[in-house]
């Protein structure tokens, strides 16, 4: 069947807009063949169900909607963590301002420099498990960005990393449209902490690709910056191998729109994979569209996945949640869980959800929440009764709210940095 | 996959016989046919098929016009396929759209006149059309009957309405309870003002096929501060081949009036697939309330996923007035290929709508449903209980939708859908969809998918029960939230087709 007329110009606009790097052997068949899977599924259209809540023209179209940059007066977020820290400026990877890449039991490279050879480890991975994220559902931005990305890093992890690696993408002219590319192997073993934070530029389209080998770990931890006009759509798609781990945390402050999608397969026996996020928008500032949409799919015996996502809206934000558990055929003792919750602080606010289950194996317990509701009066009450003044008691209420997905950061440190600046970003909201 | 028959063989002493008697317990008991003799309209459809249709039902021309605006609407659409079936590809021009009796040609004046064929036909599905019968839909009924309880039946014979019971008691309260033909010829200002008014003619695909070629149906206006003196029940039977059933029910609940409504279904066993396509339109005003309760049965095909009914029914209920309530309760265990999501939008202040719901497939049956609560007006409230039973290859998806609009302040809903699996080939899925525009509401949905737990199964073997009694007895456990919200006689059925449902599917 053919694409609607609609789609396939808007994809042709679009692809003529853009320019494929030259580059090694390696990465110009895996961008080639990237081209081919945009042609062939063309690009979101508002039309399309899995955009059904969510409008994909400003992420399509040639054209950068232009975003202020955003200039914090405080230190960044992962400051105070010892980390090996990555600077993109506008997209472009800046080796001054970052730190020496070495790292032991960590092989760290930058995509431009790698793809210059004819041959690279990550020729298995890139655009690879991308291609797999692409059924039984199309994710054509992902497929655009495995075409044209220039940038981002190639980690490959052989031991347990003894700091995390920290990619800041720092945003500095109005109209940077950027395009992000990271593949992260772990080895056997492996162990390795990635944190992120920055806008990006005023368009992000973000892939990073994650398999974890039997045994391996990943630990994924991400702040979205609190520039008010940035856009982004961002994916993740993991390959989990057996006793393997990976947790992915993001938060969410600000922005027009974002759309993170994670792609989630557990192939190992006794894998492990936990996804959460915290979101907090205010319309009040400009737009806040936020779309958390995951889809896990186990297809191996007792493995186990959660998905924790809390959104707090105000002044006519809207929040997205779409989320699927898929449980293959003989996945036996399967243990899914996914919960999406939001706080509407006032009446023009939204929350969309579509949680879904989709279950072919008998042995399995697979739950999942959805609620969606106005703050507690009660314990807005209880806290006021004591002389706490509405906005701080509010503010408390929200953190509590929030809590139980920051709790799905595992480091006590890093969790502890990302509630803190939570905090300070709500104090200086009510000025 | 062990059947009754292999597992019953395998004990010593158990004769040839009580093998069948099982064997034939299990099987779909009303796969028979009425030889009766037919008239057909030509097979296909267009647009002569539609005025046929309309002048066999003795139609004024508003009526002919209304359906073949609907049937040029129809030409336009596609059929949908977002819902997780496989539908095998329809030749809508393979199908006969009318099928009556030739005995029905001159309309019986009473049901006294009708064809004791038919009447037959009805007597051994268990639903005698005669007034001193009490119970509808239960067998055994006759056995013991319930002081002071009477079910009015419509019963409907491929495309027409065979008659209805308890007119005169009915129309001595003011209820209106007839055919939907005979209603376009009584009471064309009821029809006209309120028919596609819930359902509109372009609706969807199977919707306006329907506005098309509905052949039959039945008609209910319950006049204000009318408490319906009686159950009112329709019965759908196909009997003819290749022949889609097309039926049409408008209920209308006027003004602070209450109504409780049956509708039970069943089509002989064939290999050929056949079409089922109904819409069911309730309109209730201030203060009133309509109990909807289904027993659908229709024929599921075989074991091995031949024949059976496609049903593609779109059933909405519209809340117009404040306080008013709907209450849609389903027990689905028939059907090759199930699509339904009654609907109820919530339109007037305070208004209430329930939907209970107890969907079980097995061998290759699919089943997409569920439902939609639109919530419009402020301090609605909405519930959802859906109990989704999966056996054998079979299917099961819940779809719906909760929609809280933004002018509907505090508005209340709480979804609980739960999934059973039996056996490791099935599949059983829950896709929901949320959307909540205003903070003084509360949503909450809940969805769990589990298999029949073990220790229960244990428990009750230990204590003698075979392994299908206990697990009917395990998944009337699952379904009881639901079997609950059924009137009575229906309850009982239903809590036998779940187990009946199932046979075969555990060993």
């Amino acid at each position: 069947m053919g694409l609607p007329q609609q789609k396939l110009d808007a994809t042709e606009e679009r692809l003529a807009a853009i320019q494929v790097p030259e580059s090694g052997a390696w990465l110009s068949d895996a961008r080639q063949a990237a081209l081919g899977r945009v042609r062939s599924m063309g690009l979101p259209h508002a039309r399309d169900e899995y955009w059904k809540y969510t409008r994909p023209q400003t992420l399509v179209q040639p054209e950068v909607p232009h975003a202020k940059v955003f200039q914090a007066y405080e230190s960044a977020v992962f400051d105070d963590i010892e980390r090996l820290r990555m600077v993109f400026v506008d997209g472009v990877f800046d080796p001054e301002a970052s730190d020496d890449l070495t790292l032991s039991g960590v092989e760290i490279e930058p995509l431009h420099a790698a793809g210059a050879a004819d041959i690279h480890w990550a020729r298995d991975l890139y655009g690879v498990l991308e291609a797999r994220g692409q059924s039984p559902v199309e994710r054509s931005l992902a497929a655009l960005n495995t075409a044209c990305a220039n940038a981002g890093v190639l980690i490959r992890v052989t031991g347990k990393a003894d700091r995390p690696v920290n990619l800041t993408y720092l945003h500095q002219t109005e109209d940077a449209d950027v395009v992000i590319h990271n593949v992260v192997k772990v080895e056997e073993g492996g162990d390795l902490t990635l944190l992120e934070n920055g806008p990006g530029g005023a368009r992000l389209n973000k892939v990073m690709e994650v398999d974890v080998a039997d045994g391996g770990a990943f630990h994924h931890v991400r702040t979205q910056g609190r520039a008010h006009e940035r856009r982004a759509a961002t994916h993740v798609f993991a390959r989990l191998g057996r006793e393997s781990t990976f947790k992915s945390f993001t938060l969410t402050v600000n922005g027009a729109l974002t759309r993170n999608e994670a792609v989630i397969e557990l192939t190992g026996d006794d894998a492990v994979a936990h996804v959460a996020g915290a979101a907090l928008g205010d319309g009040a500032s400009g737009d806040f569209h936020h779309d958390d949409t995951v889809f896990i799919t186990h297809d191996a015996v007792n493995c186990e996945s959660r998905q924790v996502f809390k959104k707090v809206l105000r002044n006519g934000a809207v929040g997205v949640f779409q989320g699927k558990i898929l449980v293959k055929d003989g996945a036996q003792k399967t243990d899914g869980y996914q919960i999406s919750q939001s706080l509407l602080l006032d009446d023009d606010s939204q929350f969309l959800a579509k949680p879904e289950l989709e279950i072919y194996a008998d042995d399995v317990a697979c739950s999942h929440g959805s609620t969606s509701g106005a703050i507690d009066e009660e314990g807005l009450f209880y806290l006021r009764s004591r002389g706490v003044p509405r906005e701080i008691a509010t503010d408390l209420m929200v953190v509590a709210f929030v809590a139980e997905a920051i709790d799905e950061i595992e480091d006590e440190a890093i969790a502890a940095d990302v509630l803190s600046r939570l905090q300070a970003w709500l104090e200086r909201r009510r000025g | 996959m062990t059947s009754v028959e292999e597992k019953l063989d395998v004990r010593e002493g158990v004769d040839r016989e009580t093998v069948e008697t099982v064997r034939n317990m299990g099987a779909y008991k009303y796969g028979w046919q009425t030889d009766i003799e037919m008239e057909y309209a030509p097979k296909g459809i267009n647009e002569d098929i539609v005025r046929l249709i309309s002048e066999r039902n003795g139609e004024p021309e508003w009526m002919t016009d209304w359906r073949l605006a609907a049937f040029r609407r129809w030409q336009q659409m596609e059929q949908p396929d977002w819902a997780l079936l496989n539908v095998p590809a329809i030749d809508y021009q393979e199908q006969y759209y009318y099928a009556a009796p030739v005995s029905m040609h001159e309309k019986p004046k009473s049901l006294d006149d009708v064809d004791p064929k038919l009447l037959e036909t009805y007597e051994k599905l268990g639903i005698p059309l005669k007034e001193q019968m009490i119970l509808a839909g239960v067998e055994g009924a006759g056995e013991a009957p319930q002081e002071g309880r009477k079910v009015a039946v419509d019963a409907v014979f491929d495309s027409v309405s065979v008659g209805t019971t308890f007119k005169a008691e009915l129309a001595k309260a003011g209820v209106i309870f007839c055919s939907i033909s005979e209603a376009i010829r009584e009471h064309p200002e009821l029809v006209k003002k309120y028919l596609g008014s819930v359902v509109p003619q372009s609706d969807n695909f199977f919707a306006t096929l329907n506005s098309a070629v509905f052949s039959d149906g039945s008609f209910v206006y319950v006049p204000p501060g009318v408490r319906c003196p009686m159950e009112l029940s329709t019965y759908f039977r196909i009997n003819a081949e290749n022949t889609g059933q097309f039926e049409r029910t408008l209920i209308i609940a006027d003004k602070g009036s209450y109504v409780s409504y049956l509708e039970g279904c069943t089509a002989p066993q064939r290999d050929i697939a056949q079409l089922h396509a109904a819409v069911v339109e309730i309109v209730v005003l201030e203060d009133a309330e309509v109990k909807y309760s289904t027993v659908q049965n229709w024929y599921p095909g075989d074991e091995n996923g031949n024949g059976g009914i496609y049903n593609f029914v779109t059933k909405r209920a519209d809340c117009r007035g404040d306080r008013s309530k709907v209450m849609w309760t389903q027990v689905e265990t028939g059907s090759a290929i199930t699509w339904k999501y009654p609907s109820c939008v919530l339109r007037g202040d305070d208004s209430q709508g329930e939907f209970y719901s107890i969907a079980i497939t097995n061998n290759y049956q699919q089943a997409d449903t569920g439902t939609k609560m639109v919530h419009l007006g402020k301090n609605t409230r909405s519930r959802i209980v859906s109990k989704g039973i999966s056996a054998g290859h079979a299917q099961n998806t819940y779809r719906g939708l909760v929609s809280v609009h933004p002018r509907a302040k505090e508005a209340r809903n709480y979804t609980q859908c739960d999934s059973l699996l039996i056996g490791s080939t099935c599949g059983a899925h829950t896709v929901p969809y949320i959307e909540v525009k205003n903070n003084s509401s509360r949503v909450e949905h809940e969805a769990t998918t589990s298999k029949v737990d073990d220790d229960q199964l244990f428990y009750c073997r230990q204590r003698g029960m075979d392994e299908e009694e206990a697990v009917a007895l395990v998944v009337n456990g699952f379904c009881k939230d639901v079997l609950q919200a059924l009137p009575m006689e229906f309850a009982m059925e239903a809590q036998q087709l779940v187990a009946i449902s199932l046979e075969g599917s555990v060993g």
